[in-house]
């Protein structure tokens, strides 16, 4: 497990006088759980971005299980990266069920077999098999971002890169899916890089949190040696209010 | 139904073909070019703006300038491949009507192609690219679906301009609707010109609901109001082309006619003695006056009637009058040498400007001659035409004797003659071959200088046929054949507002 999934070597990028990112320097090991935090315009989305090729470095050196992404096809590292959008990205004109397949579809998958991947993706992210059939429009919110779930693992990634997957979803559904995911991160073994600017959610769900600031990497850690070891006054205050709000909350509700 | 309903009725089969083929064939070389044209500029700014700027350009450009401009532009094109690889095409008629029209039709499918792939939500496209499109695959299977109904609703906008459009073919030799508004409105047919603005919307209106079956479709991702819509399209179209697999049988010989009754009854006439030679003959009607003679001249139509004065000022770039026979003599020489085309002969009456007045005014003033009205003109009102006050034969008449009205007044032909006969006006400028001349009892005064050019009626074959012995002798009886006072009232026949015949009918009252 110690084998680097993703390594990112100097990687810089900068839009006009704009620098997004400034020499990343950061390597994941196959199976970890990481959490990319930072404020807006961190750098956090452009850092997921130039991994699988949406966004391409101006300087730097990216690797993917050993490849330099570089060499590859944009839409052939695509396949085989699972990707989850803020906005689901779900295509409006398909069915659930083809926007399930797509990527298999792309694949060249036989028919059967995409059918029987969908049914058994639908059951993964535990939604009921009879919405194959509806549009995006036609679910809630938390189906949809449970869909585009679906559609990232379709291909049997090992690696999946999500952009504050669970951003625009209620408290309630947020939870479930976000415990749901983690179950299912351990389950199938991936690899996982998330984008939020949630610091609570990086700290309930991911193994490492990278905090990023002015498109640097600040800290670098577990959540708990983050805590202990910091010396900038920033990350202890971004790792403290999560801290400090689960203690106010126990306060108010008595528990 | 009334016998010109019948008419209509009879044409329809023919002429519609002829409208669908063209708009059809337009939209789908407009669809060809401007769809590939719409993803590049979508892909690019820096092409998005001259090509969308060129575009409505065209557009700007008045439907019949641009279907005139094809004409010669084709024909120079003719000229050069002939030269190149020895074979040349006909520039008149399909041709530069589909090239007009297709350029007609490519805005309003390019301008909204652009706006609707432009228009795909950032998110989705983004997450096309996430998972492994390739900008192909993005294109067709994302970009272009969600893109279809903005698409949809260009290529209505452009089927129903071009439909409406392809009315204005007919001067340029094609067949189509404006036909029959472009013949009604020279014969005073006014249910012609009714029948051909209606059937034209009507076709109009059916193909923008069919296309909007499929943009209904499209949006609300139904995709059997889709099938349904294309169904309906390609059935309705196959049913208004299948009669052209009878018409559209390459004939022999094409006889030409230019925009007014007499043209129509002549071409009638000529072409009724050649199909009894045996031969397939079709007709181009509705020959802008300049475009005429240069399709004979390129053998794009075979026979047609001109007028001797008409071709010694505009062919042959004259201004002198050397008189009748001697302008005839020359005009068959030069038009020979020029061209070599064959000046068979005249018909036997003139088509020429001639000033008329009521019988009893003209007795009461004792005017009989141009010379008799420059003396009474300073208490008289001319009537004329509209354009006859720019043309060189007014300019003639005026340096010949001097008229100075006490006014001037311009007029459509119809109300011209209701004009005189009103007493709204003294004299007028008629057409010596008009039926209304004979039909109001006016006279025409002469013109002792000769200072109108002789107008005779000929004759005119084209280069490729002037060798063709059969089809040469078919109609050299009809020269000298025609006197006048037939022509009159063969014209009046077709012109006067109650009992019309029709141009075929009137053209039977002829034969020699």
């Amino acid at each position: 497990m110690s084998a680097a999934a993703i390594e990112l070597i100097g990687v810089s990028r900068r839009y006009g006088t704009v620098i997004a990112l400034d020499g990343i320097k950061l390597a994941v090991r196959q199976g970890e759980f990481v959490a990319l935090v930072g404020g807006s315009g961190s750098g956090k989305t452009t850092l997921l971005k130039t991994i699988n090729g949406l966004i391409r470095p101006d300087a730097g050196r990216i690797t993917v299980a050993g490849e330099d992404v570089a060499g590859v096809a944009p839409h052939l590292l695509r396949r085989r990266i699972g990707y989850v959008f803020q906005e689901t990205g779900l295509f409006p004109h398909l069915t659930v069920a083809e926007n399930i397949a797509i990527t298999p579809r792309l694949l060249g998958w036989d028919i059967e077999r995409m059918a029987r991947r969908v049914i058994e993706l639908l059951s993964l992210v535990a939604l009921p098999a009879d919405v194959s059939g509806r549009t995006p429009s036609e679910l809630s919110g938390g189906q949809r971002q449970r869909v585009g779930l679906a559609r990232a693992l379709a291909a049997e990634p090992t690696l999946m890169l999500m952009d504050e997957p669970f951003g625009a979803l209620d408290p309630l559904t947020r939870d479930s899916l976000g415990i749901d995911y983690r179950t299912l991160h351990d389950r199938l073994g991936l690899t996982t890089i998330m984008v939020t600017h949630d610091i609570a959610e990086a700290v309930l769900l991911a193994d490492r949190v990278v905090v990023l600031a002015a498109g640097r990497i600040l800290a670098d850690g577990t959540p708990a040696h983050l805590l202990a070891t910091t010396s900038d006054p920033t990350v202890r205050a971004l790792l403290e209010a999560p801290k400090r709000q689960a203690e106010r909350l126990r306060e108010r509700l008595g528990a | 139904m009334s016998p010109q309903l019948q008419a209509a009725f009879a044409l329809l089969p023919e002429y519609l073909g002829w409208h669908v083929l063209l708009s059809v064939s337009a939209l789908a070389l407009g669809l060809a070019i401007s769809l590939p044209l719409a993803v590049a500029a979508s892909r690019s700014a820096r092409l998005r703006w001259p090509v969308l700027a060129l575009a409505s350009l065209i557009q700007t450009i008045p439907s019949l300038a641009l279907l005139a401009l094809f004409y010669p532009l084709l024909l120079a094109l003719s000229v050069l491949s002939v030269s190149l690889v020895g074979r040349g095409f006909s520039a008149l008629g399909f041709l530069p009507s589909l090239l007009a029209l297709t350029l007609y039709s490519i805005l309003p499918i390019l301008r909204n192609g652009v706006t609707g792939i432009t228009g795909v939500d950032p998110a989705i496209s983004e997450a096309a690219d996430g998972v492994g499109m390739t900008a192909r695959e993005k294109l067709f299977q994302v970009e272009l679906p969600l893109a279809a109904p903005v698409i949809m609703a260009g290529i209505r906008t452009a089927a129903v301009w071009t439909i409406g459009a392809a009315t204005l073919s007919t001067p340029v030799g094609q067949t189509s609707l404006g036909n029959y508004i472009f013949s009604g409105l020279q014969t005073e047919n006014w249910v012609f010109v009714l029948f051909g603005c209606a059937a034209s919307a009507i076709l109009a209106m059916a193909a923008d609901q069919l296309l909007g079956l499929i943009e209904t479709g499209a949006r609300m991702r139904r995709r059997r109001l889709v099938i349904v819509g294309l169904v309906g399209i390609v059935l309705g179209a196959c049913a208004a082309m299948a009669p052209l697999v009878q018409f559209g049988k390459p004939s022999t010989y094409v006889v030409g006619a230019k925009n007014f009754s007499e043209q129509y009854i002549l071409a009638e006439l000529i072409a009724d003695r050649l199909e009894r030679t045996g031969a397939a003959v079709s007709r181009k009607e509705d020959l802008g006056s300049a475009v005429a003679y240069r399709a004979l001249a390129a053998g794009e139509i075979d026979v047609y009637v001109d007028y001797s004065g008409t071709l010694w000022t505009g062919v042959l770039g004259r201004t002198d009058n050397p008189g009748r026979k001697a302008v005839l003599g020359q005009l068959s020489t030069g038009l020979k040498r020029r061209d070599g085309v064959l000046v068979l002969g005249s018909l036997g009456f003139e088509n020429t400007y001639a000033f008329a007045m009521r019988a009893d005014r003209a007795t009461a003033l004792g005017v009989a001659s141009l010379t008799d009205l420059a003396r009474e003109a300073p208490r008289l009102t001319l009537g004329t035409d509209i354009e006859f006050l720019s043309r060189p034969e007014w300019k003639a008449v005026d340096a010949a004797y001097g008229l100075k009205f006490r006014n001037k007044r311009s007029f459509q032909p119809t109300f011209m003659y209701r004009a005189l006969s009103g007493g709204d006006a003294d004299v007028i400028s008629a057409f010596s071959s008009d039926g209304r001349i004979a039909a109001d009892k006016l006279v025409i005064l002469s013109d002792p200088k000769g200072a109108i050019p002789p107008y005779d009626a000929v004759i005119l074959i084209s280069p490729k046929r002037a060798g063709d012995k059969r089809f040469v002798d078919a109609l050299r009886p009809l020269i000298g054949a025609i006197p006048v006072g037939a022509m009159q009232a063969a014209n009046y026949s077709v012109d006067r507002d109650m009992d019309k015949a029709t141009p075929a009918q009137a053209a039977r009252t002829l034969e020699p």
